[in-house]
């Protein structure tokens, strides 16, 4: 068990140094040159030239990573050049946004899944099923973007039940989830981050306890005459190390894919942020704003691996 | 009152009301294309402490049969007629909360997979530990003890360790006795043991057999005990029931049974055992194919493989035909005129 930790660990640190190389590597492929966006259109070669030998640009490629990866490592992602700020503090705030919502509405579409997914098995064919099975594949097939305008417009425009925009009356810095004033702005981005996993999940914890339910254990067990509700519990727990990985798959996706669903609710979190980057050419940003990103989602499948072995028994000493 | 006098009239019985009876068992599975008529009329009586080995051809409803005991079937798709009274409980009727009860408690059940029949998430001392908590309400370290005496019951070396292992860190055989140990836990009434060693090596089954007959006997349980292996049957059984397409074509003490078949089935079946030294080949010998359970004949069931069959047994099922020593068979050719049932192939079928 501590062996595969330790060997799923080190296993990460080339993974987390291949993401380092491909951040640095797409900012080099990235058409346009961030300096020319600096300098006044007066400017002559020689400000270029100054400017470029001030941000480490006129040294060979091999040189600037590691100087980059240096700093990345201590925690300097470099200075935004739109808004003139620390890059690291800039991301992990909008990482911070964007992780806990993400959380939320992942951890909400699984507990939902699960019970969605393990009705609809138990009673395959039923109008429960039915049911069921429209929701998930309303969930899959719903553009998120499309359903958070949609929202909106309902909850907020027609009905004024929900705040359509931002992070809270008391802005972002001070949000709680714990207080209704602002947990309110957090409702319908939760629903529309949580609608595609919940649909995606119902789907897959459906066949899954279904192909459960058909294995021959099954049937010990309600030899040795266990309720009906003992045997789904043991057909629930026969799926977890499957769900977990499903679960933090989805995460994965939640906050890499967000930037549609922050756009539409203006919710300052990591989407948010790479879109500003794009718009504003802030590469500085762009690039700091993508490693915080791949590297949650390399750290979010370690997590899920360890989980898995540790759930799994069969994994365990293998 | 009752309570008193109940003892008397026990001991005073000659024939004292069997523990297990079963009288015209038919378990049909319907499904929007085909109606499986698996068994069709199944009856037998057993008594306490006794052991009814089932033989048979696969496809022949062996598992059904021992299924219904337990209605494990799955509701909407099964139809199952005729009475299973084991004890004072009606099968048949009693309420699907009263079912579970009896499931590992009064009525145990070990299954033919011992690879598939644990599962893989719990631990052995979890799964033995769960069956004992939920018939006898024990507290989780009085369930572990006694599943740490079921283990050593069953012969597990260094049992403390198994407990804690997983189904899969065990052999074949440590995991079968692992199930035997869960079925025994709540000293069932009547264990049901469908084909418990076929899948294990040769060494092993015989191991597992002298120990579940040696429980069995200690336990004073009565036993129904599924095989293809006529050998097994022979060394275990006290009754012998040959089914074939879902029907008991013979039946009677196994001495009467396996020394002195009558019905041509088992005859052929014997015949084809005896000729081939491998004990662990399956009883397909017999040339022809089993019929469709979906369609079958009117007439006697085995007739078209049947080199004795005459033009009317097509027409109907023979009827049970029994000697004074319970020995029975369904054949027109078989007569019980004069003490033991006796086949002729030359008697005449009913026109
Ligand atoms: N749930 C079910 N639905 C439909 N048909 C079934 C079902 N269970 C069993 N059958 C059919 O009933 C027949 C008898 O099956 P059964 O498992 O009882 O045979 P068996 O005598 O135990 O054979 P084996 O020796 O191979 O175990 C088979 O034709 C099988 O296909
Ligand atoms: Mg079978």
């Amino acid at each position: 068990m501590w062996l595969y930790a330790g060997r799923r660990i080190v296993l990460t640190i080339p993974i987390l140094l291949g993401v380092t190389i491909i951040c640095f590597a797409l900012v080099q492929i990235a058409p346009g040159d961030p300096i020319q966006n600096l300098l006044s259109p007066t400017a002559t070669a020689q400000d270029a030239a100054r400017l470029r030998a001030a941000y480490g640009l006129d040294q060979p490629l091999m040189v600037q990573y590691f100087i980059w990866l240096g700093k990345v490592c201590v925690g300097n992602l470099g200075m935004s050049i739109s808004d003139n700020v620390p890059v690291a503090g800039e991301v992990l705030h909008a990482f911070v946004n964007t992780i806990v919502i993400a959380l939320i509405s992942v951890v909400l579409a699984f507990v939902v899944s699960m019970i969605f997914g393990v009705i609809a098995a138990y009673r395959t064919g039923s109008l429960a099923d039915r049911l069921i099975t429209a929701v998930a594949v309303f969930g899959i097939s719903v553009p998120p973007f499309w359903l958070g305008v949609i929202l909106v417009i309902f909850f907020a425009v027609d009905l004024s039940w929900l705040p359509a925009t931002g992070m809270g009356a008391s802005g972002s810095e001070t949000f709680s989830y714990f207080r209704w004033a602002d947990f309110k702005f957090a409702i319908m981005p939760i629903i529309a981050l949580a609608l595609p996993p919940l649909g995606i999940m119902t789907r897959t914890t459906r066949s899954s306890i279904a192909e459960i339910l058909n294995q021959d254990f099954i049937q010990t067990l309600r030899a040795k005459g266990l309720s009906e509700a003992q045997v789904i519990v043991h057909a629930v727990v026969n799926i977890m190390p499957q769900a977990v990985a499903m679960l933090g798959l989805q995460l994965g996706y939640l906050i890499g894919g967000s930037v549609l669903v922050e756009t539409v609710f203006t919710w300052p979190g990591t989407g948010y942020l790479l879109n500003k980057a794009v718009l504003t050419r802030d590469i500085p940003l762009l690039q700091g704003t993508i490693l915080v990103l791949a590297t949650a989602f390399v750290l979010i499948n370690l997590v899920v691996d360890l989980a898995q072995s540790l759930i799994d028994p069969r994994l365990k000493r293998s | 009152m009752n309570a008193m006098t109940s003892p008397d009239l026990s001991q005073a019985t000659p024939h004292p009301a069997p523990f297990l009876r079963v009288e015209d068992l038919r378990v049909k599975f319907v499904s929007r294309d085909a109606t499986v008529r698996a068994v069709n009329g199944i009856s037998f009586n057993l008594e306490r402490g006794k052991v009814l080995c089932v033989i048979g051809e696969s496809g022949s409803g062996k598992s059904v049969m021992m299924r219904s005991l337990l209605r494990l079937h799955p509701k909407k798709r099964t139809v199952i007629e005729g009475t299973m009274m084991v004890g004072e409980h009606d099968i048949g009727a009693v309420s699907d909360r009263a079912m579970t009860q009896l499931r590992g408690s009064l009525i145990s059940m070990v299954f033919q997979e011992p690879m598939t029949a644990l599962d893989p998430l719990y631990t052995v001392g979890d799964q033995i530990a769960e069956t004992v908590r939920r018939h006898e309400g024990l507290s989780k370290e009085a369930a572990w003890a006694r599943a740490l005496e079921l283990l050593e019951l069953v012969r597990v070396p260094s049992p403390e360790r198994r407990l804690k292992a997983y189904p899969h860190e065990l052999s074949g055989g440590l995991r079968q006795r692992a199930v035997i140990a869960m079925a025994l836990s709540c000293r069932p009434s009547l264990l049901l043991a469908d084909e418990p060693t076929t899948a294990l090596d040769a060494s092993v089954q015989i191991q597992i057999l002298v120990l579940l007959r040696k429980i069995q006997q200690e336990m004073g349980m009565s036993m129904i005990f599924v095989t293809h292996d006529l050998g097994v049957a022979a060394q275990i059984a006290d009754q012998v029931a040959v089914m074939y397409a879902g029907r008991i074509i013979e039946y009677g003490n196994a001495r009467d049974v396996l020394l002195n078949p009558q019905h041509p089935y088992t005859k052929a079946m014997l015949a084809a055992t005896a000729k081939d030294q491998d004990r662990n080949l399956p009883l397909e010998a017999i040339a022809g194919n089993p019929p469709d359970l979906r369609a079958l004949p009117d007439g006697c069931s085995f007739a078209p493989r049947c080199k004795y069959a005459g033009p009317d047994c097509i027409v109907t099922m023979p009827p049970p035909v029994t000697d004074i020593r319970g020995h029975m068979a369904r054949c027109f050719k078989v007569e019980a005129a004069d003490g033991p049932l006796a086949f002729d192939e030359r008697v005449a079928e009913p026109a």
